[in-house]
């Protein structure tokens, strides 16, 4: 199959059509927030700050998204790539759901594909992520609901229990930062970030920088990003991922990641 | 008069009928893809290979999509589940986005206001995904060389850790009594049982969202989460 049916200017207009519909159905929910929110006498100044700190802090983590792109572009064109990493799209998920498809078909991820091949490749990606799409329509309304149970009941245990589910989610995502083979370097990565976040706080407190809490956590998570840079070069060989210098480590070995 | 203004509860209500109606867009979106794909070709999918191909990634997306869904939705609410599960990307992007948001709104996960932060929050982050993306492929050619250099990638192999550890701290330091079971309970898991972590990855979160919650019933029982202060302590 020729590059240019992967990229025909067709697809280039769905996928443009995608990106439209994605970024209309945020500004929906922003604009509905927003008014909920001025409704609720919520202050106009914190909901901005909200939406600014939405904002800065998904630059370098979008990035890795840029990754997954290289990855894939090669075999898939630029297109699928593009659409699947806008809609239900995640790093962890896109790669691994490509390359199962590929090889599927008896065929190497890399190796140019028929166009038999290709559209059964793009219809694994779309069905493989779909769920949600199916679950929250039935079920979001319910789960909330029972939540909300909860609290009426018992407001103090809804608290804690807010809490208690919140913190096991941080401490599964703590574990999904760690693991893996040879860890120490994510583990001098994570206290590096934590330290860094610490000192946020106390120049917050000694200097009284407010404006500073809402970069604390691009700071804290871009210092531990350069002083991995550091690490790898100080740290022996042998104690470092085997994967640490490849795309790959950092696109397709990040399924832990979870899906979306 | 205008219902949205004398209703206050319009919004609950109002959030769920439009985000049905955009997650149902949202499949016609999605399916539309391989279908226009496919047009375009002038090849139908090999089913057999459409099968198969699933078969080695559906059940377990399928499972973790499902896990995602019943223990973020509570975290970031209506609004921010409508959307942040229709752009994707949500343990590495909309969900820290969200929690860096409320915590420095001074608002917490599950409340009204921690609703509508939450979902501004993920509204631009997705924005701002989509926007970067679509910049990505249009100056492919010209980020190619920076996203090729081996000098940098393990920098962005590492950006799970880097975003956890800050993330993590702030939230342990607010409610330590509650956060230490699970967090021993990971602990124990990578030590002991690494292979365990690696394996189940999303799967992790329910999991240790249960211990974490029945280790806080047994204390708040035992009356060692006693003041209201430490209950609303994050």
């Amino acid at each position: 199959m020729t590059q240019a049916i992967m990229e025909s200017p067709v697809l280039y207009v769905l996928g443009g059509c995608v990106a439209l519909f994605v970024i209309a159905q945020s500004v929906f929910f922003l604009v509905k927030a927003w008014r909920e929110g001025k409704r609720m006498g919520m202050d106009t100044k914190v909901m901005r700050k909200a939406a600014v700190s939405g904002g800065v802090f998904t630059i370098v983590p979008s990035l890795s998204i840029l990754f997954a792109f290289l990855a894939m572009q090669g075999t898939l064109g630029m297109v699928l790539p593009w659409i699947r990493l806008s809609v239900l799209g995640a790093v962890t998920y896109e790669v691994p759901a490509a390359t199962s498809a590929v090889e599927a078909a008896g065929m190497t991820f890399g190796a140019p594909l028929s166009g038999q091949v290709f559209t059964s490749v793009a219809w694994v990606m779309t069905l493989g992520c779909i769920t949600p799409l199916i679950i929250i329509p039935l079920f979001l309304k319910k789960i909330l609901s029972g939540v909300d149970k909860i609290k009426e009941r018992d407001s103090k245990w809804g608290d804690i229990f807010m809490n208690a589910l919140f913190l096991g989610m941080i401490a599964a995502f703590l574990s999904m930062g760690v693991s893996g083979e040879k860890p120490l370097l994510s583990w001098m990565v994570l206290g590096s970030s934590a330290i860094l976040m610490a000192l946020c706080g106390l120049v917050m407190k000694l200097t009284g920088w407010k404006w500073l809490e809402h970069f604390a956590l691009p700071i804290s998570m871009l210092g531990a990003m350069a002083l991995t840079l550091l690490y790898v070069h100080i740290l022996p060989a042998d104690l470092l991922p085997a994967d640490i210098f490849q795309l790959a480590g950092g696109v397709a070995d990040v399924v832990e990641g979870g899906v979306h | 008069m205008d219902k949205k203004v004398i209703n206050p509860g319009y919004y609950d209500k109002s959030v769920h009928v439009s985000g049905r109606m955009w997650i149902v867009a949202a499949l016609l979106v999605m399916l539309a893809v391989p279908v226009v794909i496919g047009l375009e070709n002038q090849a139908a999918p090999d089913w057999m290979v459409v099968l198969r191909g699933l078969l080695a990634v559906a059940p377990i997306y399928w499972t973790v999509c499902a896990i995602e869904v019943f223990t973020f939705a509570p975290m970031i609410g209506a609004g921010g589940t409508y959307i942040g599960f229709v752009t994707g990307n949500l343990t590495g992007i909309k969900i820290p986005a969200a929690l860096n948001a409320m915590e420095g709104a001074k608002v917490k996960p599950g409340t009204k206001e921690g609703e509508i932060i939450s979902t501004i929050s993920i509204a631009t982050s997705s924005i701002v995904t989509t926007l970067i993306v679509v910049v990505g492929v249009l100056l492919f050619t010209q980020l190619k060389p920076f996203l090729n250099a081996p000098e940098l990638r393990p920098a962005f192999n590492m950006i799970l850790p880097a975003l956890f550890g800050g993330l993590g701290v702030v939230y342990i330091s607010k409610a330590w009594k509650v956060a230490v079971t699970p967090l021993v309970f990971v602990a124990a898991l990578i030590i002991f049982a690494p292979n365990i972590v690696a394996f189940a990855g999303s799967m992790l979160v329910p999991v240790a969202a249960l211990v974490a919650i029945a280790a806080a019933r047994i204390m708040y029982n035992l009356g060692w989460l006693g003041g209201k202060e430490t209950a609303e302590g994050k």
